[in-house]
This record gives C-alpha cells, sequence and structure tokens, in this order.
C-alpha cells in the first residue's frame, strides 16, 4: 500500500514536472501558428543574421574555453596549493553572478575608461564596445566556468596512478594527457563543452551591456529577441517567431552532439 | 529637488481646491471627479484622497524609463498623502510596457513617452481615454571632454554614436530629427544618413543610451532633456536646432482591466494636478 501510495505520488510529481517544462515551448509554437507570419520573421535578414553571429560567436567562445580552460581546469584537478578554494571560488563566480554584473565588470576593464581598456585605446587606437569581439569576451567570462567546473571534476575522476604507469613506460607528459587523461574524462569533458556552448548561445545581459546591440556586428539571437519584444515592428510575434528558431536551432545541434559524442564514447 | 516635496505639498493643497473646480467642469473621468470634489470642503485632506472612504490599496504603474525620476518622486508624494496606499512601478521602453499590457501584465496605469505606443495599448481596448501629461524635448548628449560642439558634428566620420533602437519612442524621434535636418531647409540631404552611418548600437532605452556616454563607450547619444539633467556633469548637452527637434508628448491612462480603477484614476489627476506638474517640471518636463 504505501509503496503504491509512493509510486503514484512519484508518477503525479513527475508528470507535474514535465508539465511545467513543456508548457512553455508549447505556448510558444501555438502562438507562433496563431500569429500567421512566423516563417516570414524568421526568414528575414533579421533573423539569419543575428542566428549566424550567435552560432559562430558561441563556437569560437568554445575554442576559446577549451585551449585556456583546459590546462587550468587540469592544473585544479592535480595541484594542491594554498588558496586554492578562493581561487575555485572565483572561477565559480561567474555562474553565480547575474549576466548584467559581468557586463558592468567587463566594462570596468575593457570599457574605455576600463583598467586596461583605457591604455589599449591610447597605445593601439583600438575599443572593444559595439564590436564581436566583444560579444565573444562576454560569452567567454560568462560560459567557460561551465566549462572548467565539468572538465575539472572529470580531470579530478581520472585515476592518478594511470598517469604514473604511462611517465613509468616513457611516454611523454604529453601524450599521457592525450592519451591516458583526456579519454578517461571524456564525458565530463563533452558535457563541459555542451553547457559552456549553451550559455553563450542564450548570452544577453553581459552582450547588451558591454557590447552594444547592432545587426550584423553585435546583435545575436538572444538580443534579436529582445529587441523584436521592445519594438513595434515585429512585437510579441517576432519575438516569437525568433525564439523559435533558436530552440530549434538548440535543440539540433544538442541532439547531433550528443549522438556524435556517444557514438565517440562507444569507440573510446 | 528630491526634498522639496514638502513646498509642493503644501502648494498642492491649495492647488488641490482650484484642480478640482476644474476637473468637475470638465474632467470625462466618473470616477476623479467624486474624489477631486471632496478637496473643495476639505482644504486640509491631501490631493486625491475623499475623507468620507480615505483611499487605499496597491497601484502598479507601468512607466516610461525617461519618467522613472519624476515618477518615482510623484509616487512617493501620492503615498504621503494617501496612508493606506502603495504604489508599485515598473520602468521600461513604452514599447516594452504596451506588448506587456497587452499581454495582461498586472497594470493599472499606462504612462507611455509617446502616443504612438499609447496607441498601440488603447487600440487593442486595453486602456482608453489617455492623457496628455507632459512633454519633453530632445538633445544630444557626449562625454564632458569631448571634441563634439555642435549638432552637425554628429555627421563627423567615426564618431560612435548610440541611439534607442528605431521602435523605441526615442530612438523613432532621434530619427524624425535626422530627416527633418536632412529635408530640404535642412542642414543637407545627406545629412541623416551620414550620422546614421556612424551608429554602432541600437539601445533598448533612454537610460541604455544615457550610460553608454556617460562611460565613454559611445562618443555621442540622442536622449530626453529630462535624462541629460539627471546625468549632471558626466554629460555634455549639445542642444538641437529647434527647427529640426522633435517635442515628446507623454500621455497617460487607467487600463482597462485595472482592480483598483478608482484609486488610479486619483493618481493620473494627481499627476495632473499642480503639485505633480511641479514635480515633473523639477525634472525639465513642460506641462501640456
Amino acid at each position: 500500500m504505501a509503496d503504491r501510495t509512493a509510486t503514484v505520488t512519484v508518477i503525479f510529481l513527475g508528470i507535474a514536472f514535465a508539465a511545467f517544462f513543456l508548457l512553455p515551448f508549447g505556448g510558444l509554437v501555438d502562438r507562433a501558428v496563431r500569429e500567421g507570419n512566423t516563417w516570414d520573421i524568421a526568414t528575414s535578414e533579421f533573423a539569419i543574421e543575428a542566428l549566424q553571429l550567435s552560432l559562430w560567436t558561441s563556437t569560437v567562445t568554445v575554442v576559446l574555453a577549451l585551449v585556456f580552460g583546459t590546462p587550468a581546469a587540469y592544473f585544479l584537478a592535480r595541484a594542491q596549493f594554498p588558496g586554492k578554494s578562493l581561487v575555485d571560488g572565483l572561477i565559480d563566480l561567474p555562474i553565480v553572478l547575474p549576466p548584467t554584473v559581468a557586463g558592468v565588470a567587463l566594462l570596468t576593464a575593457f570599457g574605455r575608461r576600463g583598467l586596461l581598456g583605457e591604455p589599449i585605446e591610447e597605445w593601439f587606437g583600438f575599443t572593444f564596445g559595439f564590436r564581436t569581439i566583444a560579444v565573444i569576451m562576454a560569452q567567454l567570462l560568462v560560459s567557460a566556468p561551465f566549462y572548467v567546473r565539468a572538465a575539472r571534476s572529470g580531470f579530478e575522476s581520472v585515476d592518478f596512478q594511470l598517469e604514473r604507469v604511462a611517465y613509468t613506460l616513457g611516454a611523454s607528459r604529453v601524450r599521457t594527457f592525450f592519451r591516458i587523461v583526456v579519454p578517461q574524462a571524456w564525458p565530463a569533458l563533452l558535457a563541459g563543452i555542451v553547457l559552456c556552448w549553451a550559455r553563450a548561445m542564450g548570452e544577453l545581459g553581459a552582450t547588451l551591456i558591454f557590447a552594444g546591440n547592432f545587426q550584423g556586428s553585435t546583435q545575436t539571437m538572444p538580443l534579436a529577441i529582445i529587441s523584436a519584444f521592445e519594438g513595434t515592428a515585429l512585437g510579441l510575434a517576432g519575438a516569437v517567431a525568433l525564439s523559435l528558431i533558436l530552440l530549434v536551432v538548440a535543440l539540433a545541434v544538442l541532439t547531433v552532439f550528443r549522438l556524435a559524442t556517444s557514438a565517440a564514447g562507444r569507440r573510446l | 529637488m528630491k526634498r522639496g516635496w514638502f513646498r509642493w505639498f503644501a502648494l498642492g493643497v491649495i492647488a488641490a481646491g482650484s484642480f478640482a473646480l476644474v476637473s468637475a467642469c470638465g474632467d470625462d473621468d466618473d470616477d476623479a471627479t467624486p474624489a477631486a470634489a471632496t478637496h473643495e470642503t476639505t482644504a486640509t485632506s491631501s490631493p486625491g484622497s475623499p475623507t468620507a472612504v480615505p483611499l487605499e490599496g496597491d497601484l502598479t504603474v507601468f512607466a516610461a524609463a525617461s519618467l522613472t525620476d519624476a515618477f518615482t518622486d510623484i509616487g512617493d508624494a501620492f503615498e504621503a498623502a494617501n496612508d493606506g496606499v502603495d504604489v508599485q512601478f515598473n520602468f521600461a521602453s513604452s514599447s516594452a510596457l504596451a506588448t506587456q499590457v497587452n499581454e495582461g501584465a498586472p497594470a493599472d496605469i499606462f504612462a507611455s513617452a509617446d502616443n504612438a505606443q499609447m496607441r498601440v495599448v488603447t487600440d487593442a481596448g486595453s486602456a482608453e481615454s489617455p492623457l496628455l501629461f507632459a512633454t519633453n524635448v530632445l538633445v544630444v548628449v557626449v562625454p564632458p571632454d569631448s571634441e563634439l560642439q555642435s549638432f552637425e558634428d554628429l555627421a563627423a566620420e567615426g564618431i560612435r554614436l548610440v541611439l534607442a533602437g528605431p521602435d523605441v519612442p526615442v530612438g523613432r524621434y532621434s530619427r524624425q530629427i535626422l530627416e527633418n535636418a536632412s529635408a530640404p531647409g535642412g542642414i543637407a540631404p545627406d545629412f541623416g544618413d551620414r550620422v546614421l552611418a556612424n551608429l554602432r548600437s541600437d539601445e533598448a532605452n533612454v537610460r541604455a543610451v544615457l550610460s553608454k556616454v556617460q562611460l565613454g563607450e559611445a562618443d555621442a547619444g540622442i536622449v530626453y532633456q529630462t535624462d541629460a539633467a539627471i546625468a549632471g556633469d558626466e554629460v555634455r548637452v549639445i542642444e538641437i536646432p529647434e527647427t529640426f527637434n522633435v517635442i515628446a508628448e507623454y500621455p497617460i491612462a487607467v487600463t482597462t482591466d485595472s482592480g483598483e480603477a478608482e484609486l488610479a484614476a486619483a493618481f493620473v489627476a494627481f499627476v495632473l494636478s499642480e503639485e505633480g506638474q511641479a514635480i515633473l517640471r523639477a525634472y525639465g518636463f513642460s506641462s501640456p
């Protein structure tokens, strides 16, 4: 009897949870169907440019997070040093902070009156604001911690003895890392990449504040959605249409990625 | 400015009587009339609150971003005058607010920075009988150390210009001004195009434009005179020649779905009262 109650409760909770997640998407689809001009907006230059910009900037962000974040994650997984928990906290900070704070922080560092931004403009005449590079910087700041976190716990799960054995057998450190450590930590690294990419695709607040909002150079999909929502030309219909494309593309990318990685996982 | 409302409060009590006369003659809002009429007999009472039934309840006001400071003060004054009243504000671009109101957001009052956004709401039947309560003009703002001196300098090659998006009232006005300056008798036929070639960002609202200039990220922006006034020394103002400038009109209306229609009407009456108008003028708005 108690078992049965538990089963019913679990099923009920599961259905309620699923409904909560599915209803908003249902609402979007329903509204898109009723608005009628969804397809025109979805295929307009405004939408396509924003989608292209989102896809390529988030890809660059993931590559940068991999290149710069992997050594950091490995170091944090293996090294023990005083103040390590403070460093951990600092890396996790952008996950906790509202993205608008990240945007303001970027301005204070790389803005034209920022710590580094001011001398850079003086010496090289270069400014970050209103350029695509600012979009990537905003995405990197808020999304790289997701990768570093995941990669770190992945590296921690790799048995250090295996690395030792590889060294004693004469393998170089680099070879050991790519042949022993990375394959072992692979699922965690992939999860980190997916989280990092997803967060970069969704980045809004930091980009708006640090990079600005201009079609073709800084207007990524989330910025295009908020612009449509705040505007009258497209309005809610525009926001709905753009949201749907973003959802479909994100779902497609994530599905393909998961299929590819599970195939890769079987090979390893 | 902020402390001065006590003086206005005293003024307002005196003004309330005269306002009551005016509103009793010409106000088509039935709810406001009995509330206002009570002041004739009770000069000590505060504006908008009948002595028989004191106003109470929660009021949600959706107001244009450019009204942020003035309306916050007006809300404080209205609450001070009516003990049981709590006024909540939602400040954003008028276009975003119009969408939210039409989608059923729990607003009692909508105060827009232009008639077009008010029409979006009234056409949808979400509010009716808007009243004009303030006007505003636009100015160019630049960082204090900027080399830009005149409105014509906006066309200088390579400056970083930010405007509000073309659908946001202030962004629409900005582009209207550029059009006016490009018309026959204006600065030059290609003036608007050359200025827009300098455009680096379509900001979400007027305050975002202002902060980009305050931070020095942008070399110039176009904002309302009232926003420029709030920024004080952090920006320098370049006047826009009167012949090209646009006068922004601010309408206010009670929403049709308001559960506090009487209270909302009293708030609208308060905004239109001498006390409300004095607060708006203190922030650089003009009375209509």
